[in-house]
């Protein structure tokens, strides 16, 4: 038995990294994404962009010489325009969120705009001077940025579709041009020919998330704050639910025309709704409620709890329950469902 | 008599309101070839994956060694399908040594390279080796446990002349090993040359069985005389022996060649382009089929 499942193993692991195109993709794919988006967000971002007309008469802005309270709130980006048209027509197209001229005690705020809506309160609040009756507490919390929050997310979407398309495509060629078929005449058990895919699977991404992990470390000194080992377990679990997926979506089609169509039903929704880009704070509870549903969620959710929050294993226990129960199931439905050959 | 190796007891074989194989009974001792043979559809294919365990038949038994198929009818037989692809990427070592490593029972590695003529292509991606080559591969592929019992389902089909009799050499060098040989093939000359005994199916039937011999003698062994080029039609009808005109050459069926030649002499007909020749296994194919087999 051992010497089946390690020769399935070692033949799909050849396939792999003999495949150039499909190794560096998998490899450079993540880099890509984490290098871009580092490059796009990697300045501090205020929140907030308001322009500020005035032309005093010795030619120097009115940010120079205004010390209006409004002016030195924090996170606000004043940009200077030096007519009223300029500015008006920047807010006009939501490039800039408020548009104000202290000379004249003016200023223009786009209606649709939620942004112009809340710099409106910030600066009507500039001029009070009331005590709010609240007293201030303060906290110092590690400052994560956007690119250091996606990191774990990307290593997971890309783990993701590494696992549902590396295993159910193949599998789907594998039974599509009769090596399954092949297979099944060697005394070759379903469970033998699974247990290989899921460990080569596994072998590989796990190898090609290390490489990726270690070189965005060292390019840009990411740092996990939890256990390196914990994030090991966790990736594993995830990845062999994710693998349990690709496999059930495998297990009896032989058309990758069909195949490519469900794996890509069930990896695009689940990549927007497990937070690899965006939170969902704030959405409807039913969506929150539905990305559960997803491993994805729970592999990108207990990642983050890791590395970015340095939590450990009892903290993200749920997380953990939820992908052993997921990959029992799939794997058990795709090993009742596996067919060698063309139904 | 050997033991049989192989027992058919009325295999049927249904899908869903198509009867593909209907009520087999065969009997296969050891160490011979056997060939079947059929047009397409005749349910040869369904019939060979029933035996080979890929599909259940609806009723029947089949033995192999005189017991019911279990775990070890997979490690004692070997298998090449038609239509089968490798894994990607791999060597054809590579390949053989992986199908190799699959079974218990293991050939000699340079025996398989040697009987399959594939030392010069061992280091090749098996994506990249010719026709013959592959299927030098497959047969490599299905003789790497040392089968007993061997499937061949058209072992032949669309190789050149000379791939043909190569592979032909390496079905008799495993026929001379004493092992058994199943194939399906649609060259009757191949069955002729291969094979000690042949069935001859249609719509899931076997409508004749034996040894090529034995065939040709029990059907009628009757000897065509060919015309080529036309003749007059109130002339030939005047024949006592069947006769087709077929695509420019006129076909005359008889027993009797001197009395046939002595007539169409007698008829004045030109016999410069004339041919005889003994009937053969196509012709009995196509006698018992009513179809061409290359159709």
């Amino acid at each position: 038995m051992s010497q089946r499942i390690w020769t399935l193993f070692l033949m799909r692991n050849k396939e792999f990294y003999r495949d150039k195109g499909s190794l560096m993709w998998n490899i450079l794919f993540p880099f890509l994404i984490i290098v871009s988006f580092n490059m796009i967000f990697n300045n501090d971002q205020n929140l907030y962009k308001v322009g500020v007309v005035d032309t005093i008469n010795d030619g120097t802005s009115a940010l120079d010489n205004k010390p209006v309270f409004f002016l030195e709130t924090k996170f606000i980006d004043f940009v200077s325009f030096h007519s009223i048209e300029e500015g008006l027509d920047k807010l006009k197209h939501h490039r800039i969120d408020f548009l104000i001229r202290p000379a004249s005690k003016q200023y223009w705020v786009n209606t649709p705009s939620p942004k112009g809506y809340i710099v409106e309160k910030l600066l009507a609040a500039s001029f009070t001077n009331k005590q709010s009756g609240f007293e201030k507490q303060l906290i110092v919390g590690k400052k994560i940025s956007y690119t250091e929050w996606l990191f774990p997310g990307i290593l997971a979407m890309n783990t993701m579709f590494s696992s549902l398309f590396g295993v159910g495509y193949v599998i789907v060629r594998y039974r599509k041009n009769g090596v399954l078929k092949r297979l099944s005449m060697a005394p070759t058990k379903t469970y033998e020919f699974l247990i290989a895919q899921i460990l080569s699977r596994m072998f590989i991404i796990l190898l090609s998330t290390i490489i990726v992990y270690f070189g965005c470390v060292v390019l840009y000194g990411f740092k996990c704050n939890g256990s390196l080992l914990n994030l090991l377990v966790v990736f594993s679990l995830g990845l062999f639910s994710l693998i349990s997926l690709g496999l059930l979506i495998a297990a009896r089609s032989s058309s990758e025309e069909f195949a490519g169509g469900i794996l890509n039903l069930i990896s695009l929704p689940m990549m927007f709704l497990s937070e690899v880009w965006f939170s969902l704070e704030g959405a409807n509870p039913w969506v929150i409620y539905v990305s559960k549903i997803f491993p994805l969620a729970h592999l990108v959710d207990a990642s983050r709890k890791i590395m970015n929050d340095g939590a450990g294993l009892a903290e993200i226990k749920y997380h953990i329950t939820a992908l052993i129960i997921m990959s029992f199931l799939f794997l058990t439905i795709g090993s009742f469902l596996f067919r060698w050959q063309k139904t | 008599m050997k033991r049989p190796i192989l027992e058919l007891k009325n295999i049927i074989k249904d899908f869903s309101k198509v009867r593909a194989v209907d009520g087999i009974d065969l009997s296969i001792e050891s160490g011979i070839c056997f060939g079947l043979l059929g047009p397409n559809g005749a349910g040869k294919t369904t019939l060979f994956e029933v035996i080979e365990g890929i599909l259940t038949p609806t009723s029947g038994q089949i033995l192999y060694k005189g017991k019911p198929r279990k775990r070890r009818f997979k490690e004692e037989v070997g298998v090449q399908f038609q239509h089968t692809e490798f894994p990607h990427f791999l060597t054809v070592k590579e390949t053989l040594m992986s199908f190799r490593n699959l079974y218990k029972h293991k050939a000699d590695l340079d025996y398989l390279i040697e009987t399959c003529y594939l030392q010069d292509i061992l280091d090749r991606d098996n994506r990249k080796i010719s026709g013959g080559q592959k299927q030098r591969l497959l047969l490599a592929v299905a003789l790497a446990n040392d089968p007993d019992l061997i499937f061949l389902d058209e072992p032949t089909t669309g190789l050149d002349p000379q791939s043909r009799r190569h592979l032909w050499e390496i079905v008799k060098q495993i026929k001379s090993n004493n092992k058994t040989v199943i194939l399906t093939t649609h060259y009757m000359d191949e069955a002729q040359i291969l094979c000690d005994k042949i069935a001859i199916m249609d719509l899931g039937k076997f409508i004749a069985e034996g040894s090529p011999k034995e065939l040709l003698i029990t059907n009628n062994k009757t000897n065509f005389i060919v015309l080529e080029g036309d003749v007059d039609k109130d002339i030939l009808v005047k024949l006592p022996w069947p006769w087709k005109r077929l695509r420019g050459r006129i076909e005359i069926y008889t027993n009797s060649v001197n009395d046939c030649m002595k007539i169409l002499l007698e008829m004045d007909i030109d016999l410069s382009r004339i041919s005889a020749r003994a009937q053969n296994l196509e012709d009995l194919f196509i006698k018992l089929t009513g179809k061409e087999l290359r159709a």
